[in-house]
This record gives structure tokens, sequence and C-alpha cells, in this order.
């Protein structure tokens, strides 16, 4: 089960491992049998350590989902709620704790787990509300970096980067063989703030995987798909009533097929399944050559391997097709040319008719808000003219609550004035060559293939910090928001890691805020360059794309539950 | 007060631990009685966490044992930044303010931080502090007043939120944080109000001019909604009985509500609130809006008059010509998607500007007379007579298109 997790250069099983220890710990703590109340933004995190086997192992016989009311009849010791540390929850466990018949027999015990940190403050809230003491033990429980796959590591959590020394230090501890008598696992570790780089995630991702996320959203490896064009399609059995629940698949690197393509610019995926479909075609023809016995028996022994590739290579040719229903519509078309324009410095201190025509026909807010915010920081920030009109036709258009998100989009920086009077951009895009003309994506030589032209400015500052090393470009580094320091961490000689002959260098490059599937697709891209020299392990505190980032800082315009 | 004033002075001057009464009486033993009833009282409250272990706990008498007491309770934490506040607790727990300056300043931030994330420091500040030194200690240190304003908005203590971001001079940030809770007023009128009052808050300059519109639209919209309900009910106006409506126009943004003005009381007079030329008027809605929202209430409801109306100016000459601020493209889609008729649909896509565009639109949408009409002026025989076979056999279309290729007059360039 954990093939995706060993298959990059550090293994991260180990982490993996930990995490179920500390949950083993926990539940053996609660002795008994015992019922789960899930907070139910925790199931996905959870689900990518451990199953429900595991907690069956230890005595885990129902689960349900927290919700007000009665806690349902289950005849358990221990009813362990695991939750989130946010107030409005905390109304909620109260309810049910309030609403236990206590006069039944055998009585249950509570508990809290909260992940991923203790609160003081809902245990004050538990307190006040009189019911702090009905819990026996209430403890935390440190999810704070999940392995997503191989080379890829997630908190799933959006505020979580003041903790990202504590889980340095953790994931040190975890990884077998580094404790500090023995070889450190990673050469370079790189920590890079979104802030550095609000460009990227704002634009629309080429890649297989990043379309898939930007249009229908992967939730912890899973992804919800319209269930039209995956109906089985059994013999003899027509006019069967079409599947209405959504296609949940998951996807990781366990499967080949989509290892292969995930990283890849969508056009260059079409020719890949058609190649994929003439070999497992030409696979099941084998059986007609198979003669003898031998022959026979080796062909049924390889059927399931056969098998599971062709039906993965069904589910992702009826992906790729939804996606190209997308992709080759009008409008993903003049969407992407703005964008394009605007990362190639194009008209970006005008309004632009497109957004002006699409705000007029009420398109999504948040399809408009990261066209404008993509304009903004191609531009160093707008110029007043330019800003007011685009917030007075929006707000005329959407809302006039909406000053409120525009409001927060400014103070991240993503939707302001342009205060320096000049435009920054244009130098750091020639000096970090961040757009690139003649982009190939069949056969990709540069990690501007991910958005067919525009070089992820994140990992281009990561390929450079590389080789040559940041002293080429300290003028650039300046215009970039924020400090920059490099620390080296001196070894005594005999940790320095031995590197063998032709041996790569392991960096650990850490998103803070957030990272998008096509800046994982160029990280991947430069660990496989021949001669690239270094290998990347890439640790973020969220995975992204524009769509759910704005969304996070819009403002929720809805009035509070209470 | 000032008696009060000359007890808490020599307090602070005094030795740390003695205990401490706000009466005049010297009576030892009264004031131990004080002090002690003062502690019994609060055993309640005062909670006997384990892991408080970095707390320093004192007794009644004054002597610390080693752990110092929190006040947890959630309430006492609004209540101590009140005005009132500090009096209500037995004094000697209180440490004296010379020992707490020493504290405070020994922490970095780091450290401030961390004891402010076990929420600790924070409430044991706010018990002792008066609020403006709490604030103004804040003032430097961001990370800590990063926490306590998460903290405070978290818990819905908005005042005391206010009165941080007022001192902090962050006057947008107030006026932002007061506009915010008109989204959990649902009474219209109660709304309408409470808009009426954010007006003359700090909000930015162009921000006061987004905020006024909010106001007097929802004001509008208030006296709109129960006229036209009156109307509804009433039966007697067409439009209403044609198309009944689907929702009130409360709180609906602006441009949605001069869709409904264009399509439910176009030609009313500029004086009434519910005009739409009255609406463009007051919110300064430019030309280009307007048009196209104009067109689009029209041409929903099929008035092709109206439309072509819009569309025309009058020169100072008297001559009449059609002009759209949108591009006529634009005007055909507007059409096109309300099932406009090709005649009407023909005269638009006759105006399109971009010749290519043009012959896209018009062959998308079968307006013959203007591809042959296209074809003709850029002398093209071969896309003309190709055009052919998407015409009826027998029609005018097809009778006109032989006519021009038999023209001998003009000068076909293939």
């Amino acid at each position: 089960m954990a093939a995706h997790l060993s298959s990059g250069r550090v293994n991260l099983t180990a982490l993996r491992e930990a995490g179920r220890r500390e949950l083993r710990q926990f539940l053996d703590k609660c002795a008994g049998s015992k019922a789960i109340v899930w907070d139910e933004y925790l199931t996905g995190p959870f689900g990518l350590i451990a199953q429900y086997s595991l907690l069956k192992e230890h005595e885990v016989e129902k689960m349900v989902t927290l919700k007000p009311g009665r806690l349902p009849q289950a005849d358990v010791k221990n009813v362990i709620f695991f939750v989130r540390p946010k107030l409005e929850l905390m109304d909620i466990i109260t309810d049910n704790v309030l609403r236990e018949d206590r006069g039944r027999s055998p009585q249950r015990d509570f508990h809290i787990l909260f992940v991923p940190r203790r609160s003081l403050l809902c245990e004050q809230w538990l307190k006040e509300q009189g019911v702090l003491g009905s819990f026996i033990h209430r403890e935390q429980y440190s999810l704070d970096l999940i392995p997503v796959d191989g080379d890829l590591l997630s908190m799933e959590s959006e505020s979580a980067f003041k903790h990202v020394a504590n889980m340095m230090i953790r994931m040190k501890r975890e990884f077998p063989g580094s404790q500090n008598s023995i070889f450190p696992v990673f050469d370079t570790l790189l920590l890079l703030d979104r802030n550095v780089d609000l460009l990227t995630p704002l634009a629309t991702q080429l890649t297989y995987e990043g379309l898939i996320d930007e249009i229908y959203g992967i939730q912890n490896t899973y992804v919800k798909l319209p269930p039209e064009k995956f109906a089985p399609k059994k013999q003899g059995e027509g006019g069967k009533d079409l599947p209405t629940e959504p296609k949940k698949l998951q996807l990781n690197s366990a499967e080949e097929l989509y290892a292969e393509i995930r990283d890849k610019n969508f056009n260059a995926v079409g020719s890949v399944l058609s190649k994929k479909a003439k070999i497992i075609s030409a696979a099941f023809e084998e059986r007609h050559h198979a003669k003898t016995v031998g022959e026979i028996k080796q062909f049924v022994s390889q059927l399931p391997h056969m098998q599971a590739a062709r039906s993965s290579l069904a589910n992702h040719t009826s992906i790729a097709e939804l996606i190209k229903d997308i992709t080759t519509s009008e409008d993903f078309f003049d969407n992407l040319t703005v964008e394009q324009e605007f990362m190639s410095g194009i008209d970006t201190d005008k309004a632009n008719n497109y957004i002006e025509d699409c705000i007029a026909q009420k398109h999504p807010l948040i399809k408009i808000l990261r066209l404008v915010c993509l304009q903004s920081v191609c531009n160093s920030g707008l110029k007043q003219k330019v800003l007011d009109h685009y917030k007075r036709e929006i707000l005329q258009t959407y809302g006039y609550e909406h000053i409120l998100t525009l409001n927060n989009l400014e103070k991240a920086g993503l939707l302001k004035l342009q205060t320096s009077g000049r435009n920054n951009y244009p130098t750091i895009r020639k000096t970090l060559r961040l757009w690139m003309d003649d982009v190939n994506e069949q056969n990709p030589n540069d990690i501007s293939y991910v958005y067919s032209g525009y070089a992820p400015l994140s990992v281009r500052l990561a390929q450079l910090l590389a080789r040559p090393g940041w002293r080429s470009i300290e003028e650039v580094l300046k215009m970039l928001p924020g400090p920059h320091f490099e620390e080296r961490q001196q070894l005594p000689t005999g940790l320095q890691k031995k590197r063998q002959h032709g041996e790569n260098r392991v960096t650990l490059v850490f998103f803070l805020g957030g990272v998008t599937y096509a800046e994982i697709a160029a990280l991947r891209f430069l660990s496989q360059m021949e001669d690239g020299g270094t290998e990347y392990v890439i640790a973020t505190t969220k995975l992204i794309n524009g769509t759910s980032w704005i969304k996070s800082l819009m403002e929720k315009l809805e009035p509070a539950p209470f | 007060m000032s008696r009060a004033r000359a007890d808490e002075e020599e307090y602070w001057h005094s030795s740390k631990f003695r205990a401490f009464t706000f009466d005049d009486e010297d009576d030892e033993l009264s004031q131990l009685k004080e002090s002690k009833r003062a502690v019994n009282s609060l055993r309640d409250i005062v909670d006997d966490d384990d892991d408080d272990d970095d707390l320093e706990r004192v007794s009644w008498s004054g002597e610390p044992v080693g752990r110092r007491n929190r006040l947890p309770s959630f309430q006492s934490l609004s209540n101590a930044l009140s005005d009132t506040g500090v009096k209500n607790y037995a004094p000697e727990l209180r440490r004296p303010k010379a020992e707490y300056k020493d504290y405070s300043s020994d922490w970095s931030p780091k450290d401030t931080v961390k004891r402010m994330q076990r929420g600790k420091v924070l409430i044991f500040l706010k018990r002792t502090l008066r609020r403006e030194i709490l604030f103004r200690e804040l003032e430097v240190r961001q990370v800590a007043l990063c926490h306590l304003i998460h903290f405070l908005k978290e818990t819905g203590e908005q005042k005391l939120l206010l009165d941080l971001l007022r001192f902090l001079d962050r006057t947008e940030e107030v006026a932002l944080s007061q506009y915010r809770e008109h989204l959990n007023i649902q009474d219209v009128e109660k709304r309408r109000e409470f808009l009426k009052g954010c007006i003359g808050l700090p909000f930015s300059a162009e921000d006061t001019s987004h905020i006024q519109d909010h106001y007097t639209l929802l004001e509008r919209q208030i006296i709109i909604e129960a006229n036209d309900r009156h109307l509804e009910t009433a039966g007697q106006s067409e439009i209403f009985r044609k198309y009944p409506r689907k929702a009130s126009i409360l709180n609906m943004p602006l441009v949605t509500t001069l869709f409904y003005s264009c399509f439910y009381h176009y030609t009313e007079a500029e004086g009434t609130f519910s005009s739409p030329t009255n609406l463009k008027k007051t919110f300064k809605i430019p030309d280009k809006q307007y048009v196209l929202t104009a067109l689009a209430a029209r041409a929903k409801l099929r008035a092709w008059d109206d439309v072509d109306a819009l569309l025309t100016t009058k020169n100072w000459l008297g001559y009449t010509k059609k002009k759209a601020p949108i591009g006529f493209h634009r005007v055909v889609e507007i059409l096109q998607r309300n099932n406009a008729p090709v005649q009407v649909l023909q005269e638009y896509v006759r105006l399109v500007e971009d010749v290519e565009t043009r012959l896209n639109l018009a062959t998308k949408y079968k307006c013959h007379d203007v591809v042959i009409e296209t074809y003709r002026d850029l002398k093209d025989r071969i896309q003309l007579t190709a055009y052919k076979c998407k015409v009826e056999r027998g029609s005018a279309e097809e009778q006109n298109i032989n006519s021009i290729l038999n023209n001998t007059q003009i000068r076909w360039k293939n």
C-alpha cells in the first residue's frame, strides 16, 4: 500500500509509520472498545496515514461524523472525538456530551484528540460550557507533514508555517539514519515563502495533474469525476441506468501510467495514451500466439497486470477526454491568451477588454479575480485609474460586499496600487528568463513547459540556487519581497555525506503558503535532468491551485452561524 | 477615587507579597481576613491544571508556592479588559507593577509568542494591565499582536478588537471590520440603518463612495420592492402578469438591479426611483454597462424596436446612425442568445466592423444576405460560388448570388 511512498530518493514510509505509531499509542490509551466521532475535514488527511483496518485492530468498532444532537447508540466503552481546534466544533461536541444519557449503562468514556494540536482557547470554551471535565484523555495528534507521494509532503493546513521549525526537527528524528550521529538525509533545505512568487498560482496550470486539479480538484490524492464516462460497458446489458454518484479515483505514483503522464504538458498526453493503447492491445493479442501449456500459463500469470494496465488506460483516456472538452473551448483559449499576454509583459498597464467583457457577462468572480490579480502582479501593482475601474466594475456587478474581498486581496499583495511608480516585473522576467517563447511541450528542455511558456518563478529560484548559485541574481533577488539568506550548517567531517561519484545532492524545498502541482512537476523535471546534479523532495503547508487559493483569501460572505 | 489611587501607589511600592485591601484600616487581622476571603472566593475559578508547569502559584498570604496562578475564566478575560476589571480580584495575586516590567522585557519575541500561544501570558497580561498599556506593549510585538487580533476575531469580541485597531491607527481596518457586520443583519430596514451608520467611518476615499452607493442602492431597492410587490398583487400591470418575478430585488448587486429596472420599468420617466435612467444617473453607470444591460433586458422581452432605439444615435443634423459602445459582435451574441429572428440579427451582423468576425457570425447564424454582400464586397468569386450550396435551391438568396456572379461590372479577384 505504500509503494508510492518509497518510490522516491528518500523513503517517506518512515514518516507515515511514525504517524501510525502515534495513533496506535493514543488508541491503546483509551482501552476497550471505541467509537470515533470524526471532524469531516480530517478524514481525508487521515486516510493518507491509516486505513480503517488499522483502527479496527485497536478496537474501533464504529465511526461517525461529528454533528449536533445525540450521539448514536453504540455499545462501546469509549467515545473519542477527532477534531481540529475550532470553536464551532467545540459547540457541537458540547451538544453531544450534554445530550448523553448518563443513566445508561455501561457509561461511555469521552476523549478528545486535537489535530494537529491542542488549543487553550478550545479547552477554555469547553470549560465555560461545563463539559471539560467529561473528557478523560485530551491529547494532540501532530499530523503535521503527511507523505502524499514518494517525493511530496503536505501539511494540508492553511495557517501552519509557524510550526515548520518543529516539524523539521520531527522529520529529522523520524528518518532512519538521521540521528545526529549518522548522515543527514538532505544536503540543502530551501524554504520558499509563497509571497516571493505570487504569480505562479494565479496562472492556469497546463500539466495533466495540474489541469485535473484546476478543473475537478484533487483532495488528499483523490479526485471526484462526472460518472458518465466511467460507466462500465457490460456486454449484453443495454440501457442500464447511468451511475449518478461521481466517480472517485486515487491518483498517485503507484499507478504506472499515471506516474508517466501526470507531469507532462497536457498536449503531450494524447500520444502517450495512444502508444499505450497499442502496447496493451498487442499484449492481449499474445493469447493467440500462446500455443504450449507453458506459454499459456505465462500469459495467464500476466493477466492481472495487463488488466490493471488496461483499466488504468481506460480511466485516463476518459479523464483526458473530459479535460480536452474544456481546453478546446473558446473560453479556455481566450482566458489563456490573456494570461500569457500578461505573463509575457504585454499591456499590463491598462484595463483589459477581455476581463471587462467577462465581468459584463458575469463570469464566476474567482475567474475575474485571478485575472486582475495576475495583471496586478505582472505590473508590480496597478495604476490608480485602472485599479479603481476594475474595483468599481466588480462591485457594481457582483455586489458591494466584495469590498471586503478586495481588501483581503490587497492585504495579501495580490491586487494593489503600484506604489513605487515603476514596474519591476520586466526586469525580473528577463533576468530569470520567466517567459520562454520557444517552448517544447512534447519533449521539454526547460521547466517553462508546465505553463507552456512561463517558467514558475519559485522553481527558477531553486534551479539557480543549485547552479550557479544566487550570487548571480543578487540584484533581482532584492526586487522580490522579503529577506533572503543562506545558512550553512557545519557538519563534522566524519558526518559529511560521502557522495558516490555521480550521485546527486538531495534538496528539500519547503513551500510556505502552498504549492501547485505544476511547480511540483517542474521540480521533478529538474530532478531527472541529465547532469542536473540535484534531486528534489517537496514539502508544503498545502497543495493549492489559483481557485482554492483565492477562495481562501476571499471573505466568507455568508452570515456567521451563531 | 483619590483614596484608592493613594492606596494603589502604596501597594505598588510596598513589599511584594504583602496582603492588601482597599480599606484604610490598618488592622492587620482584618486585612488578612479580607484577603483570605477573597482568595477563597477565587478557589472555584482557579484551576489546578497539571500542565501548567511554568506558572507560579501564590498562596493567599502572598508567599509563592512554586506555581503562579492563571485565571482560566473566559468571561473574566473580557472583564479584565474593561475599565472596571482589575479591582475585582484578590489583590495579592497580582504581581507588583515593577516586577511585571522586568518580566516582559526579558522575554524575546519568540518567548512572548510561545507563552502567548499557550494563552497564559495573554490572560495574565489582560488581567493585570490597563488596556492602554497592553495595547502599547503589543504594538512593538508584531507576532503577539497578530495572535491577539486573531484571538479576538475568533471569540467575536468585536468591541475590543475595534478599540485595539483604533489604537494602532489601522482605522481603515476598523471601518471594514464594522462594515462586515452588516452581513449578520437579516432584516432589510435594520441593515439599511446600519449601512447608513457606516458612511461616516474612516474608509479610504474610494471605499467611502462605494459604501455610500451600497446604502443608496439598498434604500432604493426597498422602495422598488415594496412598490412592485404591490403592483404584482394588484394584478393590474401587464408586465408583472406576463413575467412574474422569480425573486426579490433586495440585496442584489447594482447591475442586476439595473437589469430588473430595464425589464420591468423601462419606459418610466427619470423622476421615479425605479426608472433605469434614474439608476444610471444616481450611480453614474457608464454608457457601456448601461447599453449592455438594457440590451440584454429588452432582448429577453423580444422588444426589437427598443433594441434598435438603444443603438441608434441622432447627430445634430438629424441623421441617425447605429452605434454600439460594446461592439456589434457582442450585440449579435446577446440577441442570438435570446432567439432573435434572423431579420433582426442580420441587421446587426451587417454592422460588425471586423470582416472576418462578420463572416463568421453571418455564416453561423445563417444571415445569408450579409454573407453574400460581404463576399461581393471582397470580390471573392470562389467563396461566393461555394456559398451557393448553403442556401435553399430556388430561394431569393440563390437568385441574388447568381445575379451577382453574372454581373460583368464586378472585377473579381479570383
